[in-house]
């Protein structure tokens, strides 16, 4: 069996010395990986919500057909998706680079994204939506005003957390040649025989976006508890 | 005394599955009525209720609401239900929303009334109600009887002509309850018409024109408090009156 070259730490100087002076390629390649998070979460979320709005429509083809969406994406892992789209819809409609990783992310967050938004539109009382006909509301303005703003609330621990989980996936878009943060480390790492180095960098920046992610959703969070002060 | 029907039903039916919970109900309630519902826990009084605003769905009879039967499958329940105002057991506030907030909502996005308008009437009401110190507090920190009275701050917002009341104290610690009461003795001093689901027998005695007592899903006696409860006719109704009483 062939053996796996072991790559030895590299020195905190040479690590510091390589962060800086990579700093201009690696700050373009995370604002691409900004970008492929952002734009999959607002549409994944958009798309979370349909789907999460078919499943509590209590008709019985709407809901089968969001489960079979949950079910599909759950299903098949986000490389197959983001290959599916890449190269599949690439033969029907040429679909750029961006927006396939996009899109596959989006589809793949939308599934999880329902799953979350159904589960804390479920959870929120049962009386809410009565208070609101019994006012002469309609089901959707109900909906609207009542049960969607109290849910999003409830959902966002959870969707914080699917945020987190989304924005680390991008870096797999880095197989369909996107030069995000990933595939930015691993051509840089082979290109001068110093991976290691190369990984640790793109993990301090992982870490950092994380980090800013976290706080604006816990900025949110408690933008949102007021009516719990 | 004026003796408009507000409301008139005729041979209610419904059940839940098997379970059969109204049995044919009949019951008039006329303008300014204040009418207490009275009866064990699953005698089918809050569903009664619950049929008269259309929250549950009869199965057949009619409901007349001011002369014009509903057809729930064809008319403007929401419509209706404008008119008709619903407080209920757990004051169903909305939480994320001031006091304030709660009350203008609906006037606001149903009735299309100007904003200025609705906050100026909502004031009125809370002070109506006691609150208007209460303005832009959110609901989970009132009291349970703040709360429920600006629940019916809430439900009169929207000028109903008839009010439903689903156990509005059994929520309630119990040195809650008279605030609660008191506000709604007042509304009934003033002409409202009132469809109160009660155990609060000291309320239904002083306040209620028609008692209505609720066994088994069937209205098994009406009639005035001073007769119904110094004089009742059938043997269910003094059974349940010598239980409750005792309580």
């Amino acid at each position: 069996m062939e053996r796996k070259e072991v790559a030895t730490l590299p020195s905190f100087s040479h690590f510091i010395q390589t962060l800086i002076e990579t700093k201009s390629v690696f700050l373009k390649a995370m604002l691409l990986t900004i970008e492929l998070t952002v734009v999959s979460i607002l549409i994944g979320i958009v798309i979370g919500l349909f789907f999460a709005l078919l499943k509590i429509s209590k008709i019985k083809v709407l809901e089968f057909i969001s489960d079979a969406y949950v079910y599909l994406v759950r299903g098949t892992p986000l490389i197959v998706q983001i290959f599916i789209l890449y190269f599949g819809i690439s033969g029907i409609f040429l679909l750029p680079d961006f927006w396939a990783a996009s899109l596959a992310l989006a589809l793949h967050n939308g599934a999880y994204i329902s799953e979350i938004l159904r589960g804390s539109i479920q959870a929120v009382d049962k009386g809410q939506m009565e208070a609101g006909r019994s006012l002469g509301m309609t089901k959707v303005l109900t909906l609207r005003r009542v049960i969607l703003p109290q849910a999003f609330r409830r959902a966002l621990p959870p969707l914080g957390n699917q945020f987190i989980i989304g924005l680390k996936d991008s870096s797999l878009a880095a197989f369909i040649s996107m030069n995000e943060l990933f595939n930015v480390a691993t051509t840089l790492g082979s290109n001068n025989f110093d991976e290691m180095t190369y990984l640790l960098i793109v993990a301090i920046y992982y870490l950092v976006l994380v980090a800013l992610l976290t706080f604006v959703v816990n900025r949110f969070e408690s933008k949102l508890a007021v009516s719990d002060r | 005394m004026d003796t408009k029907e507000m409301i008139k039903i005729n041979q209610l039916n419904k059940s839940f599955g098997d379970l059969h919970v109204l049995k044919g109900i009949d019951m008039t309630v006329y303008e300014s009525d204040v009418v207490c519902l009275i009866g064990a826990s699953g005698s089918g009084k809050s569903t009664l209720l619950r049929c008269l605003n259309f929250l549950e769905k009869k199965d057949n009879g009619n409901i007349i609401i001011k002369g014009k039967e509903v057809d729930p499958n064809t008319d403007n329940l929401n419509k209706i239900r404008e008119k008709v105002g619903m407080v209920f057991q757990h004051f169903n506030l909305f939480p994320h929303k001031t006091v304030l907030e709660n009350i203008i909502e609906a006037p606001i996005m149903v009735k299309g009334v100007d904003k200025e308008e609705a906050i100026s009437k909502a004031k009125q009401l809370l002070s109506k109600v006691g609150l208007e110190d209460k303005l832009d507090v959110y609901p989970n920190k009132l009291s349970g009887g703040q709360k429920q009275r600006v629940a019916i701050a809430r439900a009169l917002a929207m000028e109903p002509e008839i009010m439903l009341f689903d156990e509005p104290t059994s929520a309630l610690d119990p040195e809650l309850v008279g605030e609660v009461l008191a506000t709604m003795k007042e509304l009934a001093e003033e002409g409202m018409t009132m469809v109160v689901v009660t155990h609060e027998m000291d309320f239904a005695k002083e306040v209620a024109d028609w008692i209505v007592y609720m066994h088994d899903g069937k209205i098994v006696e009406r009639g005035n408090p001073e007769q119904f409860f110094s004089n009742p006719k059938e043997e269910r109704t003094q059974e349940f009156l010598k239980t409750t009483i005792l309580k």
